[in-house]
């Protein structure tokens, strides 16, 4: 776990261009550490970015603006939630020095250590430990490392958080709790450092999976009154709280998946406005929907959507819905960009699509 | 010579540890009566760097080193000894020891066990006759029920597993509710979702029951711990068997509640089986009780067939974890008299003379009776108008419960999420459109109309 660790700050380092301080002598430290810091630029190119984040135009309707990277944004929704909420706790595995992804430096300082804090070593019980405080009524904001790692709480979350509201009769509900976890690919995770799991999450019933829109998602969801689970672009971020219905972006016509989109938008301009939300309408329009996740193919979420919209729009399509994931193998080391469903894989389906 | 050698270094572990746990406690005594310690355990206990001494500086533990190989061993032999304070025939065994407890109470405690077993006799038979679809009895462990509920405080919040019933008892639940909670009707709490005895009171902090094993351990942990922030006086006790402890969430749940400093009592119904699996397949340790050391847990072993022995741990249990914002471990020794549950013949994994032992000479109602008979609290006579009045109120409920319709179905679709989901109305809609279409077959009498 060091050695990821290490990894991955120093990746986060080189490509975020991290900017707060403490954040940034501890990634120098930790270079230092490392015998092969002088050379991570070759290794760190070869594998730059299979996409380019295209940042949002400045919001104006919430205020004050700043500019952040995700991690810094995640930061910030737990530092509003933190001062506006005194039952509010946030714990998980590193948290309190600021986390293996800086996403809670300074919150401990700020807040306290009873309310920022490391747990024992143990996915199952920082889950089981997040779902009783909020069913004893705190805001419980619980960090999974890495999504790969989620599995050992599969039973607490799947059997006990989605349940608990439903099997009571709504007398006991654990909806304060929220659970991060950094997910997806990061050009060299492997096996246990890329994998995104929301498939497995999206076939429960009474938990809410919200990838993107990073900081009025997580705002809301820690507010939102049932459970749910995070992924990670510099964008313009409103300095104050922003409460952006959950409910809206949970709604499978709206659903955003992943960083291919945002790929997409860079390149394929012309189709962007049809690809980027699965919506009915859109579909209906243009007669063709393609889907892509990282994930791998086989019950993947993109099933749920091609089948849905097949049932409700089979009048107005005008080709075989097309799905552009990842293969089904576990995520590879060294092969990763050939596993990936990277733009060329999506060009090449939506080359295929147009023409048929 | 090894197994003494182990126990006497084992006694100066324990030594230590209570010695440290008083230290700390009369330190902070006097703020403690005003507001709640937050101690903080990682910088607190982790022994300070020195490199000028030549002893072990491993951040890791805090011990000697040692010259000569020598593993330790367990101590199962002679094992954590029985906490006990009347004997079988309800005599008090150490007078210092006897809680002192009025003769309310104590009929109040029998009359609550004995209100249990009654229930459990009715619900059980109603079972066995296809009226109610599943039930666990709590026969042999009544006494760990009243003797653990009677020490704390309504507010507590109380986590357990599923054979616990006894603790809702005690707090008033209704019997009105059981049933309607195992006839899963129209004013089950639960809106009929779940399974029988699978219950749930808000009003009594009894957190709802589900049927994984030991997940309630560690929530139990994240409960008491935002109580602790909260500052209000209140505790958590959590209620397993030596089966679920055998789960990764128990120790995930020990550990956490140590680490954490939550003030949590964990209480282990170690009643010799899980299902068939007798706990020579369970654990080969000192039981239950002997993990809690090892997690830096106060731990003790009580008879759970002694109420007033089970009250005391609990009692003082909940005393300290309160003032000291720490876990403790109460494994109350016991005996599942009844099968497992009514999808289970126990005799097909054990002797009827065994069952049949704890049954007729070392039962908690038994015994609490020979001590109120000693006191001259309780007659023959006040046994028997005692059986039919509870008899006859639990057949009233049982009656009633009975005859009542189940839930809308609507309730079906609800509660999923605070909020229906536009997919889920859908859903419930096309439900309902369907059921119209073909009513004949579906059940629709049975439950309430919309």
């Amino acid at each position: 776990m060091a050695a990821a660790v290490r990894f991955f700050i120093r990746g986060a380092n080189s490509r975020l261009s991290v900017g707060t301080g403490t954040s940034g002598s501890l990634g120098a430290a930790l270079l230092k550490l490392s015998p092969s810091c002088s050379s991570r630029s070759k290794t760190q190119r070869r594998h730059a970015a299979h996409f380019t984040y295209q940042p949002d135009p400045v919001p104006t309707q919430y205020g004050e603006t700043q500019k952040m990277n995700l991690f810094q944004s995640v930061t910030s929704a737990l530092d509003n939630t933190l001062s506006s909420d005194p039952t509010a706790v946030i714990f998980g595995e590193d948290v309190a020095f600021g986390g293996v992804f800086r996403c809670t430096v300074g919150l401990r300082d700020k807040y306290g250590k009873d309310r920022v804090f490391n747990t024992p070593l143990c996915e199952q019980g920082i889950v089981g430990f997040g779902i009783g405080a909020a069913v004893a009524g705190a805001t419980a904001i619980a960090e999974i490392q890495f999504a790969d790692y989620i599995y050992p709480a599969f039973d607490q979350i799947v059997n006990e958080a989605a349940k608990y509201r439903y099997r009571s009769g709504n007398l006991f509900d654990c909806g304060n709790l929220t659970i991060r976890a950094p997910w997806g690919c990061v050009g060299h995770g492997s096996l246990y450092h890329s994998q995104s799991p929301e498939a497995f999450f999206a076939h429960c019933p009474g938990i809410k999976v919200s990838p993107h829109k990073v900081k009025d998602n997580i705002k809301c969801s820690f507010t939102d009154g049932d459970p749910p689970h995070h992924s990670r672009a510099v964008m313009q971020v409103p300095s104050q709280i922003i409460n952006n219905p959950l409910q809206k972006s949970q709604d499978l016509t709206k659903y955003k998946i992943n960083t291919i989109i945002i790929t997409m938008k860079a390149r394929l301009k012309r189709w962007i406005c049809d690809l980027l939300s699965v919506f009915f309408q859109s579909v209906v329009k243009t007669g063709r929907l393609l889907v892509s996740h990282e994930a791998p193919v086989t019950g993947g979420f993109a099933a749920e959507i091609s089948s849905t919209v097949q049932e409700e729009c089979f009048l107005n399509l005008e080709a075989p819905i097309s799905r552009v994931c990842g293969y089904d193998t576990p995520f590879p080391h060294i092969f990763e960009p050939f596993y990936i469903p990277d733009k060329w894989k999506c060009f090449e389906a939506i080359k295929r699509m147009i023409n048929y | 010579m090894a197994a003494v050698v182990v126990s006497s270094m084992m006694g100066k572990m324990y030594g230590l540890c209570f010695h440290a746990v008083r230290r700390t406690a009369g330190l902070k005594a006097p703020w403690l009566l005003h507001r709640r310690a937050f101690r903080i355990s990682a910088v607190h206990r982790q022994q300070p760097f020195d490199s000028s001494l030549e002893k072990p500086q491993f951040p890791g533990a805090s011990a000697d080193f040692v010259d000569h190989l020598e593993f330790i061993q367990p101590n199962v032999i002679s094992g954590i000894p029985v906490y006990r304070v009347m004997d079988r025939q309800g005599n008090i065994i150490n007078p210092s020891q006897d809680p002192q407890l009025s003769k309310e109470t104590v009929l109040n405690f029998y009359q609550k066990m004995t209100l249990l077993n009654t229930m459990d006799r009715i619900l059980y038979e109603s079972q066995r006759q296809g009226r109610i679809s599943f039930y666990m009895t709590n026969y042999g462990e009544e006494g760990t029920h009243i003797g653990s509920a009677a020490a704390l405080e309504p507010t507590d919040m109380v986590f357990g597993q599923y054979r616990e019933a006894g603790v809702l008892m005690y707090r008033g639940f209704p019997l009105d509710l059981f049933m309607a909670q195992c006839y899963a009707n129209a004013d089950d709490l639960g809106k009929g979702r779940q399974m029988p005895v699978h219950y749930g009171s808000k009003d009594l902090n009894f957190v709802t029951i589900s049927s994984p094993l030991a997940t309630q351990i560690p929530q139990a942990a994240g409960a008491a711990y935002a109580l602790k922030r909260e500052n209000l006086n209140r505790a958590v006790i959590c209620y397993f068997g030596e089966g679920a402890a055998s789960e990764g969430d128990a120790h995930a749940g020990f550990n956490f509640s140590a680490t954490l400093e939550c003030p949590l009592i964990f209480f282990c119904r170690n009643n010799g089986y899980a299902i068939s699996t007798p706990t020579n397949e369970q654990y080969r340790g000192d039981g239950i009780a002997a993990r809690g050391p090892g997690y830096g847990m106060l731990s003790i072993r009580v008879d759970g067939n002694d109420v007033f022995a089970v009250y005391n741990a609990t009692k003082e249990a909940r005393r300290r974890a309160v003032a000291e914002n720490q876990p403790f471990l109460i494994e109350a020794m016991t005996y599942r008299i009844g099968h497992h549950s009514t999808s289970d013949d126990s005799s097909a994994y054990r002797s009827v003379d065994e069952v049949n032992y704890w049954d007729k000479q070392d039962h908690p109602i038994s015994r609490l009776r020979h001590y109120m008979t000693a006191r001259g609290w309780w007659s023959e006579d006040d046994e028997r108008s005692w059986r039919k009045q509870s008899r006859k109120t639990v057949m009233e409920a049982f009656e009633r419960a009975e005859r009542r319709l189940k839930p809308n179905p609507e309730l079906l679709f609800t509660d999923v999420y605070q909020e229906m989901t536009p997919g889920l109305s859908r859903q419930r809609d096309s439900m309902w459109r369907h059921v119209q279409q073909y009513k004949e077959h579906y059940p629709v009498d049975l439950y309430e109309k919309q």
